[in-house]
């Protein structure tokens, strides 16, 4: 019995628990929606607890990317500082502007967050536990995605600021172009797995990950998970130096709170989603011995994508708004639809064949794509940048330079 | 009466409010908000009917594609603030009476269906897994829904070439 317990502590303490309830003499109508609910809260608690210490993470990793120390005073290496910190803005007094529209406002950073905790409600933690193995796991996180955009909604118009709703458009915008590519990179495993189910695509990972058979709609979505988050590079819809904080300007105290930690649980979520659907999930050694090692599978590999969505926004500058509507809408989309539609076809045509063709071929398709894409991309770039010289006066040659071909200007 | 039976009372008295809200609401975005209310109704009781999958769709289409561009396309084009107008045009009796001949003929339909008072069975989750490629596969077979669906496909091209040509710049030159 010690062992079960220690293989599979979930589905062990949840069996136990139902027949506790049970011999009680409830309905088991009952009991099913107790452990439900019991099963919700804690996923749910969890995750918002979890992202305490991710606050704590990130800032620290951030200020080692910037050549600071980040939270060193509040406990040992600044761990206690996001408490700190919470416990201040729990204090903060709760503004609402005058003429705000006083349901959707204060109904806009619940969504936020329930948005993204919903998303957990379908993620395998490891095989067999997850909060519902839902057969269309897939599509029921495109549907919990467009809550957060109705939340982002909904804090725009409600709060009757004109920045709010400015920075509500911008974010409106940039979410609802990314979230195409983003949805069609996310088929890509689906119909490789032949099923939307999480549990089923992380089982189907079996031999290779999708990160190798399909490393184009990884990357897109990867990129497009990062828009969607709005995190930097794509952060222009908070752009802090340029339109104050965007759609949660009027927002204080716990409000803003809540978007906060919707940003920050968002971008550890598209991390975990990320390692589900292209890096074999709860996949890795002796899971088929002790179930619950799948969890910290899980875990180390949601950590080392979610460093390197700390590392991107560390790195890299902000992309205009224009910049960010081109490169979903002429680059992502078309290169995810062709993906899609080749890998389709490929997967079709290679139905019987054996795992290590099919993967090949895979991998070959991919390459090809990226290769045409790559070049096409160039070409228009250089179409629409041309090198000319300065006008009015003739272009000064460097002799030295000369000799190898280069003009200065 | 059971638990479900409560459950789906009060989404269906919900969702009918909202879709009433949505009609009589004076300033748009309010009913563009109370549309996603009715919606989101109307997911719940798919949910109830055990048709996981069609309240995911629901969710996916009306309220994360139609109600969010709704919102956005009246954010843009109108003072989302302010904006208050009349309620009716002069064709709202038309509207009525369409409105009135759809929810006759569906009545008709649902009252001469034969499962109507028929009470909900349980699925095994084997069974509902085979639903949805069987309803794929009806989609686009000879036999079954083609032509309603490809119908439906028109009407949409239609609805999107009209909108076109309702917003295009007119140019008096041409």
């Amino acid at each position: 019995m010690t062992v079960e317990w220690f293989r599979d502590p979930v589905n062990f303490i949840t069996n136990w628990l139902n027949q506790f309830l049970l011999g009680w003499g409830l309905p088991a109508g009952v009991v099913a929606f107790l452990m439900n609910l019991i099963g919700a809260g804690l996923v749910a608690t969890g995750a918002m607890l979890f992202c305490i210490l991710l606050i704590w993470y990130e800032r620290k990793l951030y200020g080692r990317i910037q050549d600071r120390l980040g939270p060193n005073r509040v406990g040992p290496w600044g761990i206690f500082q996001p408490f700190a910190d919470m416990l201040k803005i729990f204090a903060k007094e709760y503004i609402t502007p005058r003429g705000a529209d006083v349901i959707p406002y204060n109904l806009a950073p619940i969504l936020a967050v329930a948005a993204v905790l919903l998303i957990w409600a379908v993620i395998p933690f490891y095989n067999g536990a997850a909060g519902a193995n839902l057969n269309t796991g897939a599509l029921y996180i495109i549907a919990v995605g467009g809550l957060g955009e109705l939340a982002i909604i909904l804090a725009g118009i409600a709060s009757n600021n004109k920045y709010a709703l400015l920075g509500g458009f911008r974010a409106i915008a940039l979410l609802l172009s990314y979230e195409v590519p983003m949805v069609l990179a996310l088929l890509v495993p689906v119909l490789l797995a032949r099923s939307m189910g999480m549990n089923d695509i992380v089982q189907a990972q079996g031999d290779v990950w999708y990160i190798v058979m399909a490393p184009i709609a990884a990357f897109i979505f990867f990129l497009t998970s990062v828009a969607e988050v709005g995190r930097a590079p794509f952060d222009i819809i908070e752009a802090e130096s340029e339109i104050v904080a965007g759609f949660n300007i009027e927002y204080s105290g716990l409000k803003f709170g809540m978007f906060y930690v919707g940003e920050f649980l968002h971008a550890f979520t598209v991390s975990v989603l990320f390692a589900i659907l292209f890096l074999g999930g709860w996949r890795g050694p002796f899971v088929d011995q002790v179930p619950v090692l799948g969890a910290v599978w899980l875990l180390v590999k949601t950590g080392v994508t979610y460093f390197l969505i700390i590392l991107l926004r560390g790195s890299m500058p902000r992309y205009r708004t224009d910049q960010t509507m081109s490169l979903a809408w002429k680059i992502l989309t078309p290169l995810a639809l062709a993906v899609l539609v080749l890998t389709a076809i490929l997967d079709k045509a290679l139905v019987g064949s054996s795992d290590l063709v099919r993967g090949l071929a895979l991998v070959g398709m991919n390459l090809v794509v990226w290769f045409i894409a790559s070049r096409l991309s160039q070409a228009s770039y250089r179409r629409s940048h041309p090198v000319e010289p300065p006008i009015g006066h003739a272009p000064v040659i460097n002799p030295l330079v000369d000799e190898i071909g280069g003009v200065l200007e | 009466m059971n638990f479900l039976q409560v459950v789906f009372i009060l989404t269906s008295a919900v969702t009918l409010g909202a879709a009433v809200m949505v009609v009589t609401s004076h300033r748009m975005i309010r009913a563009a908000l109370w549309l996603v209310l009715a919606l989101f109704g109307v997911a719940i009781l798919f949910a109830l009917l055990q048709a996981g999958f069609f309240a995911v769709v629901q969710v996916v289409v009306y309220i994360g594609a139609i109600a969010i561009l709704v919102i956005f396309a009246v954010m843009l084009t109108r003072h989302a603030m302010q904006d208050e107008g009349a309620q009716v045009n002069r064709g709202w009796w038309a509207a009525v009476l369409v409105a009135l001949g759809t929810f006759a003929g569906l009545a008709f339909l649902l009252l001469n269906w034969a499962g109507i008072g028929s009470s909900l069975g349980e699925l095994s989750a084997d069974e509902a897994r085979k639903l949805i490629p069987q309803m794929g596969q009806a989609l686009v077979s000879a036999d079954a829904y083609v032509l309603p669906f490809e119908v439906a496909s028109v009407l949409l091209l239609a609805a999107l070439i009209g909108a076109i040509y309702i917003a295009r710049e007119k140019n008096p030159q041409v």
